[in-house]
């Protein structure tokens, strides 16, 4: 893990260490145009220095919690990232809580009502969801429930509306995490579908089914414990998607994240904070595959980790 | 010998064909791929308009018998936009794929052939690859490289290849030890020999089925950042550019948004129909997902 860690870092520096073109020309077409501060961030960075130095004193910044400065807002990278950061992380767990439902729900429909016309619909909506474009379905969703039938606010919302009561930030919280879980509850709906009838056909259900214990017994003390193996690995993989697709959902419901943060910056030419949010993403994403594989041996206790 | 060869190959090529032409719903996402290919090879012929034109009195139309699917903001004719959106979309599926496919075949190769250190590193590179959210690391790069749609195709090609290459990598793992890899050694091939004549042709069907699948995502990240303006740039007629340019006008006229986002649907939709009876045909032991 410590490779990876690193080699991120590495890539991270490496964005902007490497870009065509050099800083000052980046902070020019951003706008700013002071000649002090275009010599002071010159000093700061020493991009005189070889780039293996500058990579050591990012590291150097790095380990005290150093992102960077942001080149428009002048302030710390990190202190924008740590707004922004509880933001996502709301968004993206309300997500999966919303696609784990739903593909518990009608995964389980699926497989016991097999072949039925519940079934086909099921999977039908499951493979559309997987094939609509997220940033389209957003639109959508928010022109039906936001500007034509007024139930749901259209942007805005985070941690910052609790102080206007539980609903309003909830009422900002439902469309983007809709949106962002449609995706994931598609993929998953197939994955618990097809996992449960496999196992529904193995000899420890029928032994079950023998002592006389009722299908919904059967069912969630039995068979579905089984199903959640596979469904544990699919959103630790596909946690990567899901802070993808943050990016741009978080762009169309104005959703105060790390993902508007770095559209914004991008649009800004605000590299040092892209810079930073990348790291963020990627951290987080190698410490969600980890915790997938703790989880392993939570859920599954034939699997041990030396 | 040979005849007998051939005749096994036949066989086979046949039970594949067969077991693709019963999965229904693949045939049919291969027939609407079909055609989305013919609406972009002859796009000249097909589109009713020229997809650049302004016409600032007629914007904003609903769909009528001059303009099927009506016009846009600038009064451009939709039907003939989203002709010329489908060369876009599915050149640079395919050269994404690619692009990644063959890169990442041959590096996967060369990591589970020759081993050691060469493999030790490589599989650094793809596991440090992994840990970014793929799209994350997409947008962060042409966020500093510029946006445009070269950009946009070299660098999914270059973000995508380690999925390949661990994948080839496996393949190439347990091929390696085989019998028939043994003899041809013996028999004196080189290891390029016994790489490209051997190794190889056998190692292919998983990149077969993940490409199948790569198209669509290449296709709907394209689109995605042609609707965040880091892909193709307006005037270009791309459909997730066409959704962006909607957006500002989703309340006026809906219809803007609609039909690009009916397109990149339809071809995704098609593309993973396609994937899955590949898939089935050529991997039937491979049913899960």
């Amino acid at each position: 893990m410590i490779p990876v860690l690193i080699g991120i870092t590495f890539i991270v520096f490496a964005l902007l260490a490497f870009a065509p073109g050099n800083f000052v020309s980046l902070m020019l077409s951003s706008g700013v145009v002071n000649p002090d501060a275009v010599a002071r961030i010159r000093n700061e960075l020493g991009t005189t220095q070889p780039w293996g130095v500058r990579y050591l004193h990012y590291l150097a910044g790095l380990a005290r919690g150093d992102l960077g400065r942001s080149i428009v807002f002048d302030q710390p990278v990190a202190r924008q990232i740590v707004q922004a950061f509880p933001n996502t992380v709301i968004l993206t767990v309300a997500a999966t809580m919303f696609a784990l439902s739903i593909a518990m729900a009608a995964g389980t429909i699926s497989a016991v009502k097999r072949n039925t016309v519940v079934d086909y619909a099921a999977m039908l909506v499951s493979v559309g969801g997987v094939s609509v474009p997220s940033f389209w379905l957003g639109l959508v969703l928010l022109l039906w429930f936001g500007l034509e039938l007024h139930w749901l606010p259209i942007g805005g919302g985070g941690v910052g509306s609790l102080q206007n009561g539980g609903w309003d930030f909830l009422s900002h919280l439902i469309l983007p995490a809709v949106t962002l879980g449609a995706e994931l509850a598609a993929l998953l709906t197939r994955l618990v579908r097809n996992t449960l009838l496999d196992v529904l056909s193995e000899d420890y259900i029928r032994t079950a089914r023998a002592k006389g214990l009722g299908g919904v017994t059967v069912l969630t003390r039995h068979a579905l414990k089984n199903v959640l193996l596979p469904v544990v690995t699919t959103v630790g993989v596909q946690f990567g998607g899901l802070l993808g697709g943050a990016v741009i959902i978080e762009t169309i419901y104005a959703w105060p994240g790390m993902g508007l943060l770095t559209v914004t910056a991008i649009q800004q030419r605000d590299l040092p904070v892209v810079q930073g949010t990348v790291l963020v993403f990627a951290v987080c994403f190698v410490f969600i595959v980890l915790l997938t594989d703790l989880l392993y041996v939570a859920i599954d206790p034939r699997i041990h980790y030396d | 010998m040979i005849d007998v060869h051939t005749a096994a190959g036949s066989t086979r090529h046949h039970r594949v064909f067969r077991a693709f032409f019963r999965n229904r719903l693949s045939v049919i996402g291969g027939g609407m791929i079909l055609l989305f290919f013919g609406s972009a090879l002859l796009a000249p012929y097909l589109a009713p308009y020229d997809p650049y034109r302004l016409d600032l009195t007629h914007a904003f139309q609903l769909p009528t018998w001059r303009h099927l699917l009506g016009t846009d903001n600038f009064g451009r004719d939709i039907l003939s936009r989203l002709i010329y959106g489908s060369r876009i979309s599915l050149l640079v599926g395919i050269v994404v794929v690619l692009i990644a496919g063959s890169v990442g075949t041959a590096l996967g190769m060369l990591a589970g052939y020759l081993g050691g250190w060469l493999d030790l590193a490589l599989m650094r590179v793809v596991e440090i690859c992994f840990a970014f959210p793929f799209l994350i690391l997409v947008i962060a790069i042409i966020a500093v490289l510029g946006p445009n749609v070269f950009n946009v195709v070299w660098v999914l090609g270059l973000v995508n290849w380690p999925f390949y290459a661990r994948l080839v990598r496996s393949q190439v793992l347990t091929l390696r030890g085989r019998d028939y890899v043994e003899v041809a050694r013996a028999l004196g091939a080189n290891d390029a020999r016994i790489m490209f004549k051997h190794i190889l042709p056998n190692s292919l069907t998983p990149v077969v089925v993940a490409s199948t699948f790569g198209i669509p995502q290449a296709i709907l990240a394209l689109a995605a950042l042609g609707f965040l303006g880091l892909g193709a740039q307006p005037p270009t007629p791309e459909w997730g550019a066409m959704v962006s340019t909607g957006r500002d006008f989703i309340f006026q006229d809906p219809w803007l948004i609609t039909w690009p986002g009916v397109c990149i649907g339809l071809v995704v939709l098609s593309f993973n129909f396609l994937g899955d009876g590949v898939r089935d045909a050529l991997d039937p032991r491979s049913h899960r997902m």
